[in-house]
């Protein structure tokens, strides 16, 4: 039978505030334990919450960017369970009236199609905090650092088809909260996590299968294989006659399996309630303008401007706004060397291989832009060829140079379009291979073609790769035909 | 509405409240005789009202994104049952 | 020294006839003479009791102390004090000293007033009577056979048993007016958000209210000048000038439209409080007011509606008495549900888990719509009552509690005719209006209370109000033979 497959994603993404999103605790990362734990973050009894407005104005950034309603009067309420790590036993979250309501997010995929996957809404909730499995005489540790930062979850539609487009549409979302400077997007860190709503139908089925929950899945290449596990698991268990049962799961990314998580088993019942502690958030039409008006250009509009700018590619053109801060670079080199193809080119090609060989990020690549671009000016004016240039490159990754100019002077690697010094040396090349100088005279066209390579090779070699490579074609074909 | 053992049961345990065997005749009765006195709302239609949930309907204040809490743990965790190295200890979490 | 009202004795003290110091020792001796019989106190913090009359008869002498500075009160257990326990009544805050100060009482530092410690309370302010306190019952100091009232029991009877001069309490469905309906003091709840609920454990959050508990409405005024205010703790706290209460006290009733709400005086109500209440309308005529009948039509549904919001709430802000943080903890727990449902089932009483059960059932899948849902309609149409008598008096006069004061475990074992006893009170909370509630009469030696309730943030005319009646009946003077 063939299957389809439908995958919805929550994605958490843990908000850029100093403080926490109801008390004035600190969000730092990797403190000491319970050091950023304040009186509300513990839940002591009577303590009260307050609304951060950083965290207020960092949805609405979202909302906007994408194209969603705001919730103008949206409020908040308690989520109740019992959990340690949960320290007044209620999350308080969104519920029937979010900060924001229906949007949309378009994703290119690996073939450069646009697909639109719907948002079905985002809210504001605090996080909670981390529970420590080390053994501390058999009971578990319970760290609140983290219990009250504030989070954004961002609920898809059922939308995507295949994990590549998970994968896509949570690149996306990565990418435009980082634009918005909204998330710092960490996922080592847990910045950002993804529960993944899987579910499996016959090709041509109107109706959903039963979906399954895995849980906090923290990387993008966790979120494709846990995906692509979980699928495999629900169709195996279907054709052999079995059920999917609809439950949360974890993804063990070591056994590249999927288990049931006992703990969230259950039968959940959150009793959601309006938060009484605080009142409903009403927006003003001025604040969205005034938020509207910070907005940054957009990972699409950065794309699209990119293709009619520059006439990039589809393709080219996301990869290039993918992070605003590879697009700032690629501007860079662009404005530098006012040749934008080249630029993308040099910018996707060996800056590419070259930080992903190193395992860094854009902001840390041993080129600069303004270096890159440098270098591909001289490329454009002949001082060197595009072979060259990729030695200067290399020079300038290993901080041999300031500058493109500085390595090609110190190494000598201009390029050589003196046409007499080029003739002279190519009479030397076809003086020491006069057997294959009369050979090619005697050969017929099509012979003659592979022939002529030879000579190229052996001219280039001579002139250690200086030489002009088109005065070289033309001067040579003279010479042989002469 | 009058609730069955059942019910207590599962509210208990929603709540997280033990309940011994002895208890659960004398809280049944209890809960069903508040929930009697509780369902003499269901006398009136309100189909037409909204739910009030503040009094005041006044609007949330926002705080400025602010750090003003510097680190208690030691006074903090002085009144707590159980702690190792800064952390609460509780018995072992399963996931 | 303890016959004297909370303004006489700010007097003496500012004109140094009396220093604090000789004050707050005289009502120590009292309270290890008195409170064995009475109980109205959790914790007596002689010690710091004294450092704070020392500092406040050094500010005195200095020239900068205010109305309260070096008064010696007594705050209801529910409001945190650094250092202190604050144990709200109940097993499970039996060992929890806490690490911080709530705004009420911090402000009562700042005036330099005196607190000579914690007052009982039902556990968690969950009932009527103060019979629920881990702590065991308040008696009423006007007949210790009987209940002060609850859930501010302890700051009614030691208010009224001269214990202390003045006292706060908090009100979530009557608890500082039933109270003091039954200890012949005067007692206010304020308006919802008038005082800040930061460091006062919550109950019914949308429900709670601080306010004073003292022996007349001048009293009352001079308390309330230091509880009222702004806290940008308080989310739900209001942003509103608080007006000088004491500076209207003297204002003529002339004019004033009096409503008795018909609902309030039907079948149920007590006789002598019927006739108490009736000659109190004849005093207000008499100072110049008009007194008419009025409506609240959903009066009855009240009752029920606060028995699934009030609880519903609590079942949540109780859920963070888990055992892990602060607080009781059970022996040797086998897992972790163990750990929660012992802790839980061993550190709360009976009453305390009814009421979270019940509000967790009130929440629970299936049942929202039919509780929750309904009661906050129903708040609404109470609310919409209040709203629309108000458009024809100025303020609505009615009894505090169908009868005087009960005998202590009458009403116990019978949750459900406990919680009847509110019936006069609750409406006040759900619609978030203010309250005062004040001495009407003496029937068999118990005292009668009346209450004035007003419009929202009408705390001021509330305690003209009481006030002008009080310069023409002496029931609050009364005293507790004995005390």
């Amino acid at each position: 039978m063939q299957w389809e497959i439908v995958i919805g994603l929550e994605i958490h993404a843990q908000l850029t505030t100093a403080s926490k999103i109801f008390s004035g605790s600190a969000t730092t990362f990797g403190a000491e334990p319970n050091t950023q734990a304040s009186l509300v973050d513990l839940g002591m009894p009577g303590t009260l919450p307050v609304l951060n407005a950083q965290a207020v104005r960092n949805a609405v950034k979202f909302g906007l960017a994408i194209d969603a309603e705001i919730g103008m009067t949206n409020v908040f309420a308690r989520k109740n369970y019992f959990y340690p790590d949960l320290p007044k036993g209620y999350q308080t979250s969104q519920m029937d009236h979010p900060i924001v309501g229906k949007g949309y997010l378009d994703i290119t995929l690996e073939d450069g199609t646009v697909k639109r996957v719907g948002v079905t809404r985002a809210h504001l909730e605090e996080d909670a905090g981390k529970s420590l499995h080390e053994d501390f005489h058999g009971m578990s540790g319970i760290d609140l650092n983290r219990a009250g930062t504030p989070l954004l979850e961002i609920v898809s539609e059922p939308d995507m088809r295949s994990a590549k487009e998970a994968v896509a549409y949570a690149k996306t979302i990565h990418s435009l909260v980082r634009y918005l400077g909204i998330c710092d997007g960490n996922m080592a860190e847990g910045s950002l996590r993804c529960d993944c709503n899987v579910s499996v139908r016959p090709k041509g089925q109107t109706e959903f299968g039963t979906r399954c929950e895995i849980k906090n899945v923290n990387s993008f290449r966790f979120i494709e294989k846990a995906i692509n596990t979980e699928v495999q698991r629900q169709i195996e268990l279907i054709e052999d006659g079995g059920k999917v049962v609809q439950e949360t799961r974890l993804y063990d990314p070591n056994k590249d399996e999927t288990r049931s998580m006992r703990s969230k088993e259950e039968a959940n019942d959150y009793r959601y309630f309006p938060c009484p502690d605080l009142l409903p958030v009403v927006l003003e039409p001025s604040f969205i303008e005034e938020v509207r008006g910070e907005l940054p250009e957009l990972p699409q509009q950065k794309r699209e401007r990119f293709e009619s700018q520059f006439g990039l590619s589809t393709y080219d053109a996301s990869v290039l706004s993918a992070s605003r801060e590879l697009a700032d670079y690629f501007e860079q080199v662009q404005q530098t060397c006012g040749d934008a193809k080249l630029a993308a080119n040099w910018v996707m090609g060996e800056l590419s291989s070259l930080l992903n060989k190193e395992g860094l990020e854009i902001e840390q690549s041993p080129v600069s832009a303004a270096q890159l671009g440098g270098m591909i000016l001289r490329i454009k004016d002949n001082t060197i060829s595009g072979k060259i240039a990729k030695m200067v490159f290399e020079a300038l990754a290993a901080g041999e140079g300031d500058s493109a100019d500085e390595i090609i002077e110190a190494k000598g690697l201009k390029q050589v379009t003196d046409s007499g010094a080029i003739e002279a040396m190519l009479d030397e090349v076809l003086a020491a291979n006069a057997a294959q100088v009369e050979q090619y005279r005697a050969s017929d066209e099509a012979k003659r073609g592979k022939m002529f390579g030879f000579f190229v090779g052996q001219a280039m070699k001579a002139s250690k790769g200086k030489a002009n490579p088109q005065q070289v074609n033309d001067l040579l074909r003279k010479k042989l035909e002469g | 509405m009058s609730l069955d053992r059942t019910d207590v049961e599962k509210i208990a345990h929603l709540a997280r409240i033990a309940l011994s065997e002895d208890d659960i005749p004398a809280t049944t009765a209890k809960l069903s005789g508040i929930l009697e006195l509780i369902d003499k709302m269901q006398a009136v239609d309100t189909s037409a009202v909204a739910p009030l949930a503040h009094p005041l309907e006044t609007t949330q204040r926002l705080r400025a994104d602010e750090v003003t809490e510097s680190n208690q743990r030691e006074a903090y965790q002085a009144i707590a049952p159980a702690t190792e190295a800064g952390l609460y200890l509780v018995p072992k979490v399963i996931e | 020294m303890h016959e004297k009202t909370l303004a006489e004795l700010s007097q003496a003290l500012q004109n140094k006839t009396l220093s604090s110091v000789e004050l707050t020792q005289h009502y120590l001796k009292r309270i290890e003479q008195l409170d064995g019989s009475l109980n109205s106190y959790i914790t007596v913090t002689a010690e710091s009791a004294l450092e704070q009359a020392a500092a406040a008869d050094a500010r005195i002498a200095a020239g900068n102390a205010g109305p309260l500075t070096g008064i010696p009160l007594a705050h209801k257990d529910l409001f945190c004090t650094q250092g202190q326990r604050t144990s709200c009544g109940s097993k499970m805050l039996d060992n929890f000293i806490s690490p911080y100060e709530s705004t009420v009482t911090q402000r009562f530092l700042d005036a330099g007033a005196v607190s000579l410690g914690k007052t009982n309370l039902d556990e968690f302010a969950m009932g009527s009577s103060t019979e629920s306190s881990f702590y065991g019952p308040t008696r009423n100091p006007w007949d210790t056979d009987r209940v002060p009232g609850g859930s501010s029991g302890g700051s009614a009877a030691a208010v009224a048993g001269r214990l202390c001069v003045a006292a706060t309490g908090t009100d979530t469905g009557g608890s500082i007016r039933q109270p003091a309906g039954f200890t012949a003091l005067t007692g206010l709840k304020p308006t919802y958000g008038r005082v800040s609920r930061w460091g006062m454990v919550a109950y019914a959050s949308s429900l709670d209210q601080g306010g004073p508990m003292a022996r007349t409405a001048e009293d009352c005024a001079l308390m309330l000048q230091v509880m009222a205010g702004f806290d940008a703790k308080d989310s739900t706290s209001v942003e509103q000038p608080v007006p000088d209460y004491s500076a209207s006290l003297s204002d003529s009733l002339k004019g004033l439209r009096i409503g008795l709400p018909k609902e309030y005086f039907a079948a149920g109500l007590d006789a002598a409080t019927s006739d108490a209440i009736s000659a109190a309308v004849k005093q207000f005529q008499a100072l110049g007011a008009e007194v008419r009948e009025i409506s609240l039509p959903n009066a009855e549904l009240a009752i029920p509606a606060y028995y699934v919001i009030a609880p519903a709430e609590a079942s949540s802000n109780l859920s963070r008495f888990d055992g892990v943080r602060f607080g009781y903890r059970c022996d040797h727990p086998a897992d972790l549900t163990d750990l929660y449902k012992r802790s839980r089932a061993e550190g709360f009483g009976a009453e305390v888990k009814r009421r979270i059960m019940v509000g967790t059932y009130a929440l629970s899948a299936g049942y929202y719509d039919a509780y929750y849902l309904k009661a906050q309609k129903i708040r609404r149409l109470i609310k919409n009552d209040f709203m629309a008598a108000y458009e024809q008096v100025d303020v609505i006069l009615c009894p505090t509690s169908p009868t005087p004061a009960f005998k202590i475990g009458e009403k116990i074992d019978d949750p459900v005719s406990l919680y009847l006893t509110d019936i006069y009170t609750i409406t006040a909370n759900l619609a978030g209006v203010p309250g005062i509630a004040l001495p009407a009469g003496f029937a068999n030696g118990l005292p009668l209370g009346m209450q004035l309730l007003g419009p929202y943030f009408s705390e001021a005319r509330l305690l003209n109000i009481a006030h002008q009646y009080q310069q023409v009946t002496d029931w609050h003077q009364r005293a507790p033979a004995g005390y």
